[in-house]
């Protein structure tokens, strides 16, 4: 199911207040305020991983190197680790490329039921003309995208010219059709906390599936700070419409303790129904590696080396 | 299916216990505590248990305190003082800073058995009490290094008696011992009977870093063993709990002259304005009121919301409150643990179920097998509720609205404590104003429970005085330059000539001369003076309450008058020569130039608490503050109280010499002509030793400076144990010398007041320098 979205509702966000010192705080305290161990860490590290957006964005892609990360995508951790835990059927979220390996990535993921995603829009900076943007949006549907991530115009929000966020993001989703559609704020180039909030609504009403908090290209990425504030519009948003928009943090998550954090703050700020990934997607590469090893120490109480684990 | 799957399946966290078992082998090996006397640990006396409150389990027995054993402990601390105070500034800088090392290596160990001991969640002890600890030895280590030369001219006290509550037993011990070793005194500290293991366990460390025998000696027991230690010789006594127990400590010293510090109760406001950042204050109320179980004296347990905003507040509040986790406190997920007795836990559900029969409602804050009791608040809830007036000292808030900033500020006041504030909004105008505006020792700014090392806390009203932490926590721990009485008598006052005119001297009060309510009058040097009433006192106080623009006038406006008063009494110099001397009025006018010059320069300090915050310490006056003027040197004396007083803002109410009044009333004079508003300085008259407990114990007078014969000092005392007002026996001196003037009188004219305002417009990594 897609977000239907609203009409463009600047009073839902314009009087928006947020203290940076208290989210500062809260973001600081969330992780240590709860703790998993044994089974249970297993666990939410495993939820993690069905929640990747296994991602390759990079200028040397080829076919070849999409096919074996949608391979990592299919099997993300080794087969006895997943036997010993007693888990089956596990794969990512999804698998995260740029437009013209959407095809490739199809083809490789076969009829595993994960999804493509394309990232879009002029990826990272979105500078290019709408008509082209949107042309781009159109080619990753038809290359059979299920997924789009799109970049808004981070001017847009520096300039508080809502109208013309708005109507961006909406000709965007319609561009989409029936892919899904995740909003990329690019947080680290909005700066504050209050542009972060209002975009996310902006990005809600105009009907964003998801909200994501960075190209991974920014100088800052995903921060807990930044996520806390996201997540507390994604709350607001459900108690006015009913509509639940997921989220998703990108770049800034490497380590499985992270995956762990920000699983805790999706579960403390908004709950349960968070942390699948219908709702719940974290943008990363290097991060199923490290989840994978923790994994591998649970099931066999040593640390594995990483060239006895299958790279992406 | 899996375990693993099913977890996957329900994503709960699961147990996470901290593992206790290095702490409970230890406790497992002592079995049984003495006390910890003279560097080495007693045999076992008579013992009590002490339990971990989540499972009722006895963890330890811990020895009785008795009256011998309060006595050695004394003795112990006697014995060690002057080679403890002998010691450079360095050398016990370095056993200030190797207390804090060892703090900090048996960070795990101490959390754990704080955990065990108190109830409250180890998440709490290991990321809040034990840095706090450290920091706090850290810092006074610091202090020690500084002493003489931020000090100059001051000495340690001596011995002092501590006593301590159960809510932070190891961090209340460290705000205890760390100042006052650094100052060069010895302790005798009485952890609570709930909780009295990791001031044994500190005892051990003690041991461990080789601190001199007799420094530190710790006593365990009950309120018996903390009456012992009241009653003892100790040089000064600083207590942390109840106002009830405070208020009879206060009354127990009576007479004695020593220092007393006292940390009480609260009931502190945190007031949310309309255009505060709501989830952030919804966090500030989990730091408040939902941490340590709401066994938290500064806790801000009256939220005070703008009608505007109350019910998007409310809805927050409750689906926060909703996630909060209670349960086991060693579990790493626990937000709340256990309340720290049955008997506490009976007194909050009898406090609530108060509150509920008297009208409100409350949400949540169910009672749960054991020592558990989920968060909750009450609303609904009427001012006069005894859930609205009564410390609960539970995870129980109230929830009330405003409607607009001034009756928040009304609201927030209307309590008998003082203790702390928070204060939530995003206009810098807005919150600034309420901060100045609470009466209260800590006011937080879009924040809540912070605290350090280098920021003074403590409170006003009900809760106490004196502070604890930073400068002025130092300077509760030291005695000033010793002031040498006066040796020569003063020169007798001349007679004065009688008047050529008959003239009728009256009382000063509000800005006019009053004829005394019972009408009677008493011979005096140089005629008849009025014989002042209780009633006098009060119509005084009350047109003293009147005056609170002179506060507000700014130091600038108040050295002006100062300056002008000068200016009129010297036009008099040779009249008020006569009546008295050319050095009382010599010293008179110096008085006038010297405050004068203060008035606007007698700062307060910014700390460095922490990074991304500015924390201000600013000295505000008391208010009304009730002064006994000594019976010689009539003009310089009264001069010599009074005009440091109302230089910083406070109004008076001075009983003159009783002896020798007239001086002062034609005094009184001066200060009409000199555009002294009225009710700033109102003057009694009559038999000081039965007005002074009148002034004493009227509960708006906020101070009370007691320069008269040494003999009426217990009753004052006894006055102002009533209504908690601190009393300064002002040391007897030549009040024309230079001794009788000085930053001594400002520190004495004001009360610190702390607050904390955190700062930083980006998140950290996006520009933002703060963090």
């Amino acid at each position: 199911m897609t977000n239907p979205g609203t009409d463009l509702r600047p009073d839902w966000f314009e009087g928006i207040r947020i203290n940076t010192p208290a989210v500062e705080r809260r973001a600081a305290t969330l992780p240590a305020r709860r703790s998993l161990k044994k089974d249970h860490q297993a666990a939410w590290l495993l939820n993690a991983v069905r929640c990747i957006d296994l991602t390759t964005l990079a200028g040397d892609d080829t076919p070849d190197r999409v096919a074996r990360l949608c391979a990592k995508a299919r099997q993300p951790i080794a087969p006895e680790l997943l036997q010993a835990v007693g888990v089956t059927g596990l794969t990512t979220g999804a698998v995260c490329v740029y437009p013209t390996m959407v095809a490739p990535a199809k083809r490789a993921l076969g009829d595993s039921g994960i999804p493509v995603a394309s990232v879009a829009t002029g990826f990272p900076a979105g500078l290019m003309p709408l008509d082209l943007r949107l042309a781009e949006i159109r080619y990753a549907v038809d290359q059979g995208a299920d997924e789009i991530d799109i970049v808004i115009t981070r001017a847009h929000v520096l300039q508080a010219n809502w109208i013309a966020l708005y109507d961006e993001l909406r000709a965007m989703r319609e561009a989409c059709g029936t892919a899904r559609m995740k909003a990329i704020l690019a947080t680290g180039d909005l700066k504050s906390l209050e542009n972060v909030a209002c975009a996310s609504h902006v990005a809600m009403q105009a009907g964003a599936d998801w909200i994501k908090t960075s190209t991974g290209k920014e100088g800052v990425n995903a921060t807990l700070a930044v996520s806390l504030v996201m997540c507390r519009t994604i709350r607001d948003h459900h108690a006015r419409t009913g509509v639940k928009v997921g989220f998703k943090p990108a770049g800034g998550l490497r380590t499985a303790k992270d995956a762990i954090s920000w699983q805790v703050l999706m579960a403390e700020e908004l709950g349960r129904d968070w942390l699948a990934p219908d709702l719940f997607r974290i943008g990363a590469s290097s991060l199923l590696g490290d989840i994978e090893r923790q994994i591998s120490h649970h099931v066999t109480g040593r640390y594995a080396a990483s060239h006895r684990l299958a790279p992406a | 299916m899996s375990r693993v799957s099913e977890i996957m399946e329900t994503m709960e966290y699961g147990p996470s216990v901290e593992d206790s078992s290095a702490v409970r082998d230890w406790l497992a090996a002592q079995g049984r505590f003495g006390h910890f006397i003279d560097g080495a640990f007693t045999d076992v006396g008579a013992t009590f248990e002490t339990r971990d409150p989540s499972t009722g389990d006895v963890l330890a027995r811990v020895s009785q305190g008795s009256e011998a054993d309060v006595a050695a402990a004394v003795a112990a601390a006697r014995a060690a003082q002057p080679g403890w105070a002998a010691l450079s500034g360095t050398e016990r800088a370095r056993y200030l800073y190797a207390l804090a090392r060892h703090v900090q290596k048996r960070e795990r160990f101490l959390s754990v058995l704080e955990t065990l001991d108190n109830g409250k969640p180890i998440r709490e002890a290991r990321d809040i009490d034990v840095p706090l600890v450290a920091r706090h030895f850290y810092h006074h280590a610091g202090w020690a290094e500084l002493r003489d030369s931020q000090f100059p001219g001051h000495a340690p006290l001596g011995v002092c008696g501590q006593i301590i509550p159960w809510n932070f037993p190891l961090l209340m011990l460290a705000w205890k011992i760390a100042p006052a070793l650094a100052a060069g005194n010895t302790v005798v500290l009485k952890p609570a009977e709930y909780t009295p293991l990791t001031a044994l366990a500190f005892a051990e460390i003690c041991q461990e870093i080789g601190l001199p025998a007799g420094v530190v000696n710790i006593v365990t027991g009950d309120g018996v063993t903390g009456a012992a230690l009241v009653a003892s010789e100790v040089d000064k006594i600083a207590f942390t709990g109840s106002t009830e127990v405070g208020r009879g400590i206060a009354l127990a010293l009576a007479g004695t002259g020593r220092r007393l510090t006292l940390e009480l109760g609260g009931k502190s406001p945190f007031v949310v304005m309309e255009d505060a950042d709501l989830d952030a204050a919804v966090e500030g109320v989990v730091d408040s009121i939902w941490f340590n179980q709401g066994e938290v004296c500064c806790a801000g347990s009256r939220i005070l919301v703008a009608e505007a905003v109350a019910p998007r507040f409310e809805a927050l509040l409750r689906a926060r409150m909703a996630r909060l986790r209670v349960g086991a406190p060693l579990d790493k997920s626990t937000d709340l643990g256990a309340i720290v007795d049955p008997v506490q836990k009976d007194r909050i559900l009898s406090i609530c179920q108060a509150a509920v029969e008297a009208g409100a409602e409350l949400v949540g804050g169910q009672p749960q097998d054991g020592c558990f009791i989920a968060p909750g608040y009450l609303r609904n809830i009427a001012p006069a509720n005894p859930g609205m007036v009564e410390e609960i000292f539970g995870p129980i808030a109230t929830l009330s609205t405003f409607r607009t900033a001034d009756e928040a500020i009304e609201l927030a006041n209307a309590t008998r404590y003082g203790l702390a504030g928070s204060v939530w909004s995003e206009s810098a105008t807005v919150a600034t104003d309420l901060a100045a505006r609470i009466k209260a020792g800590v006011i937080w700014i879009n924040g809540a429970n912070m605290f350090d090392a280098a920021a003074s806390f403590g409170g006003m009203r009900d809760s106490g005085y004196s502070r604890e932490g930073g400068h002025s926590g130092m300077r509760d721990y030291l005695a000033g330059p010793k002031v040498a009485p006066m040796t020569t008598p003063a020169s007798p006052a001349p007679k004065a000539a009688p008047p050529a005119i008959d003239r009728t001297a009256k009382l000063y009060i509000g800005g006019a001369q009053k004829r005394p309510d019972g009408g009677a009058m008493y011979a005096v040097p140089g005629g008849l003076a009025p014989q002042g009433s209780r009633k006098d006192i009060r119509n005084a106080v009350e047109a003293a309450a009147k005056a609170g623009k002179w506060a507000a006038m700014g130091g600038h406006a108040r050295a002006q008058v100062l300056y002008f008063i000068a200016e009129n009494l010297a036009a008099r110099r040779d009249e008020f020569a006569a009546r008295t001397s050319p050095a009382e009025v010599g010293a008179a006018l110096a008085r006038a130039f010297h405050y004068a010059a203060w008035a606007d320069k007698f700062d307060g300090r910014t700390v460095q608490a922490k990074p991304g915050h500015l924390v201000t310490v600013i000295p505000e006056p008391h208010g009304i503050i009730g002064i006994t003027c000594p019976e010689s040197q009539p003009l310089a004396g009264f001069l010599s109280l009074v005009l440091p007083a109302i230089a910083m803002g406070n109004a008076v109410v001075a009983i003159p010499s009783p002896g020798d009044p007239l001086p002062v009333m034609d005094l009184c004079q001066v200060f009409d002509t000199s555009d002294l508003p009225g009710g700033v300085v109102n003057v009694v008259t009559g038999a000081a030793a039965e007005l002074s407990p009148h002034l004493a114990g009227h509960e708006e007078v906020s101070a009370v400076w007691h320069a008269g014969a040494a003999e009426e000092l217990a009753a004052i005392d006894r006055a102002a144990s009533h209504t908690l007002t601190p009393v300064w026996p002002v040391p007897a001196r030549d009040w024309t010398g230079p001794r009788a003037q000085g930053e001594t009188f400002l520190h004495h004219a004001t009360r610190q007041k702390t607050i904390w305002l955190p700062y930083g417009a980006l998140p950290a990594g996006s520009g933002g320098q703060a963090y």
